[in-house]
């Protein structure tokens, strides 16, 4: 074989939003043993950007998924065990049917527990419930960059444990997760959605809803402009009482959803300004009341799309997230749609919600404020995007979610987390010679694209 | 049913009890390292019906004969008489390592020829001294025809595979259920480092292959399906071609 035709052969590895690099997963049900000398831990590679891909000088990263044992479940108390392979589907169908559910989901259940707490991720409940890692994790069993396994909480290791929650993957090896599900009166969400003219009639609405209920998201049309700017659609649910569910038994599929986030991908850019006015205009009571709906349609409409991420060609796309806090006014989101919306439409929708505190997670994405979320696919000006977007969000205090990011710039980030020399700090401690690193650690945070002394490629 | 399970820490093992500890079924579980079986044990429990299951375990080491039937006899008592023995424990090696060290070409052929069989003969008897049941063990497609990347493991499946028909063939009438289970490549822990062929197939699917073959007692189930077509295949190819192709 030529060089040429095996460099061209050479396995890659991506995160969802499909911008490989050179790499492989190590698959193995043992990572208590496997971890011993890895560089990352990667879970379903769920993150959108480079967060769970190798630095440049490593190629293997530990893939956790079949590391996926109940270690217990009390069903008195609701507490968990297992380890961090596990993911959230798995959970949800054993657990949804026998009255359980996680304290905190994202918007798709093929997550790891791992992810989630190297994540530390938040959900359409973050106002009430706030982040998987900070509010709802009790223990950690970990290995470290030095080979030791130590368990860590709020108690014990606590530096270790804030550093950890929401540190993706830099301060060790996530092998078991210890976190209490919530009983749920019934299987099924009642929701109820309203439709908003504009941005700041959008915002007064979901900071009146969210007084009340406790799992809301907001879904953006990014096209509309001027008067309409920001108009969209508000979906909003609680758990239904046994009452209401009345014994009706929960399908295993949920049907076709809702299309609160109908993916403007699926339609290709013509017929999206279409779709989207369509859209808005078909909700066509300022309320509506859905009832009964199926959790899997409620909270991982876009799982129904499995996939759906190729679907952005060649060169994939990234997910710009960012969180501007409520100091920053409530003039705060219109600014950054009006820069976003005067930059050409980067994205057809763009999902926002409120956000509660700061969670305890050193590097943890949410603060009191609005979050807006937008796929953007990757193109020549993409970077240039992202520069506009970051200098306004470190004008207005806010920050970005690490976990969708493949672009951010090191001085950026910098600006945006004042707590980052103290997570820094933290893991030197445990990791002075930065053993574990990751592709995004060493474009963002500026760890070593190399180790010294090291000069193979492992 | 009352199942005891060698294998069930990893791979499809671990599918298959999964499966049938969320229908309710009672399991016991072999196997060589105490905490795995713990953790096992404990996963399973998880799932059984309303959070129920009380999974036992005993140690039992395929490079262990003497013990096996020891092994077997705690089992029975935990289950108060078993009715079914399910074996997917096994190791795997590829041809190149095997041909650099003979030892452990001499530990594979035991562990998954020799020992398998005694472990099998055991359990046939305690089966068969109660007037029947299923004994289900994982053989492999490689024991279909001799093939240049598995030549060694091949072999030693091919004679579990030849056992396995046997046994059928002597004991059903006696009551006796032999399942033989052909897997293709299966991605688990085994095959991690290995580049997955198309058509490679997944554990829960191969489990629910297996979980519907033991209710029916299929004598012999090739997993994922399509893989009895390309043993088809595969079988009546030429000598002239199987020496030159890479398979
Ligand atoms: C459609 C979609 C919707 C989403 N919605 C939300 C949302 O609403 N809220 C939200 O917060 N996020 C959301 N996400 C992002 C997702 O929840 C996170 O990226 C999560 O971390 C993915 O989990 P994973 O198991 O796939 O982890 P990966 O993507 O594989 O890894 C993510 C990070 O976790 C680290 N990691 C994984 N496992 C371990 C371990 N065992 N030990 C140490 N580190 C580990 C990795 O190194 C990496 O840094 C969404 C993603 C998608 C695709
Ligand atoms: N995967 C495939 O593609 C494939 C294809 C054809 C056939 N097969 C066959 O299918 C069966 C299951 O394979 P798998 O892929 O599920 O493998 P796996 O995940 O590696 O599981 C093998 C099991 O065997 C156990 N084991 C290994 N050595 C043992 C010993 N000395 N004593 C007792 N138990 C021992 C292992 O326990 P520990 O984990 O504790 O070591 C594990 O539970 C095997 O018979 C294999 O040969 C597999």
């Amino acid at each position: 074989m030529t060089r040429a035709s095996q460099a061209n052969t050479e396995a890659t590895l991506s995160g969802w939003g499909n911008v490989p690099v050179p790499g492989h997963e190590r698959l193995t049900e043992r990572i208590d043993r496997a971890s011993e000398g890895a560089v990352l831990s990667r879970g379903l590679g769920r993150s959108y950007g480079d967060s769970s891909l190798p630095p440049p000088d490593r190629r293997e990263v530990l893939g956790t998924r079949l590391a996926d044992r109940i270690l217990g479940f009390d069903p008195q108390s609701g507490v968990m065990r297992a380890e961090a392979g596990l993911s959230l589907v798995e959970i949800n169908r054993l657990m949804l049917r026998r009255g359980w559910f996680p304290p905190v989901t994202p918007g798709t259940q093929y997550v790891t527990l791992g992810g989630m707490v190297a994540a530390d991720v938040h959900g359409k409940g973050h106002h009430s419930a706030g982040c998987f890692g900070s509010g709802h994790v009790r223990n950690l069993k970990l290995r470290l960059a030095d080979g030791r396994i130590v368990e860590c909480s709020r108690e014990v290791e606590a530096d270790l444990f804030r550093a950890t929650v929401g540190g993706m993957g830099l301060t060790g090896h996530i092998l078991e997760v210890e976190f209490a599900m919530r009983s749920i009166p019934s299987p099924w969400i009642w929701s109820e959605s309203r439709r908003c003219g504009d941005i700041d009639e959008f915002i007064e609405t979901i900071e009146e809803v969210h007084s009340t209920w406790p799992y809301g998201v907001g879904w953006i049309d990014c096209l509309s402009r001027g008067r309409n700017m920001g108009r969209g659609i508000l979906d909003y649910g609680r758990w239904a009482t046994a009452e209401e569910a009345a014994g009706k038994p929960l399908p295993n599929r949920p049907g076709i959803p809702i299309p609160f986030m109908m993916p403007g991908w699926l339609l290709g850019p013509l017929s999206v300004r279409a779709f989207n006015t369509l859209y808005y205009h078909q909700h066509v009571a300022r309320h509506r009341r859905h009832g009964l709906r199926h959790p899997a349609s409620f909270f991982y409409p876009l799982d129904t799309f499995l996939n759906w991420n190729r679907l952005y060609g060649r060169r994939g796309f990234t997910q710009y997230q960012c969180v501007l806090p409520k100091s920053a006014g409530r003039g705060a989101a219109r600014t950054f749609l009006e820069l976003l919306t005067s930059k050409g439409g980067a994205s057809f929708l763009c999902v926002i919600k409120d956000t509660g505190p700061e969670g305890l997670g050193l590097l943890s994405f949410p603060k009191r404020g609005i979050s807006i979320a937008l796929d953007i696919a990757v193109r020549d000006d993409t970077q240039q995007l992202v520069d506009t977007l970051n200098e306004l969000v470190i004008s207005l205090g806010g920050r970005i979610y690490l976990a969708k990011d493949g672009f951010t710039r090191p001085e950026h980030y910098r600006a945006m987390e004042p707590r980052l020399d103290e997570f820094l700090q933290i893991r030197r401690r445990f990791d002075p010679e930065f053993r574990l690193r990751s592709a995004q650690s060493v474009r963002v945070l500026g760890d070593p694209a190399r180790l010294v002394g090291e000069d193979e490629t492992a | 049913m009352k199942v005891v399970i060698l294998g069930a820490t990893s791979g499809m093992g671990r599918a298959i009890a999964r499966r049938l500890a969320e229908r309710g079924d009672s399991l016991f579980l072999l196997g060589h390292e105490p905490e795995e079986l713990e953790r096992s044990a404990a996963d399973l429990s998880a799932r059984a019906p309303d959070f129920r299951g009380n999974v036992g375990h005993a140690h039992c080491d395929l490079r262990e004969p003497e013990d096996f039937k020891m092994a077997l006899t705690v089992a029975d008592r935990a289950l108060d008489g078993f009715d079914t023995v399910v074996v997917t424990a096994a190791v795997f090696a590829t041809q190149e390592q095997l041909e650099a060290d003979i030892d452990r070409t001499e530990e594979l052929l035991r562990i998954n020829f020799t020992n398998t069989v005694v472990f099998c003969e055991h359990a046939r008897n305690v089966l068969l001294e109660r007037g029947g049941g299923t004994l289900c063990v994982f053989s492999s497609v490689a024991g279909d025809r001799g093939r240049k990347p598995v030549a060694l493991y091949g072999a030693a499946k091919a004679g579990l595979s030849t056992y396995l028909e046997a046994l059928d063939h002597r004991y059903r009438s006696a009551g006796l259920n032999t399942i033989c289970v052909k897997p293709g490549f299966v991605k688990t822990g085994m095959t991690a480092g290995l580049k997955p062929p198309p058509f490679a197939g997944e554990p829960d699917q191969v489990a629910a292959l297996v979980v519907r073959a033991i209710d029916r007692g299929t004598p012999e189930v090739y997993a994922p399906s399509i893989w009895r077509l390309i043993m088809l295949v595969i079988m009546h190819l030429p000598r002239f071609v199987m020496r030159k192709v890479g398979f």
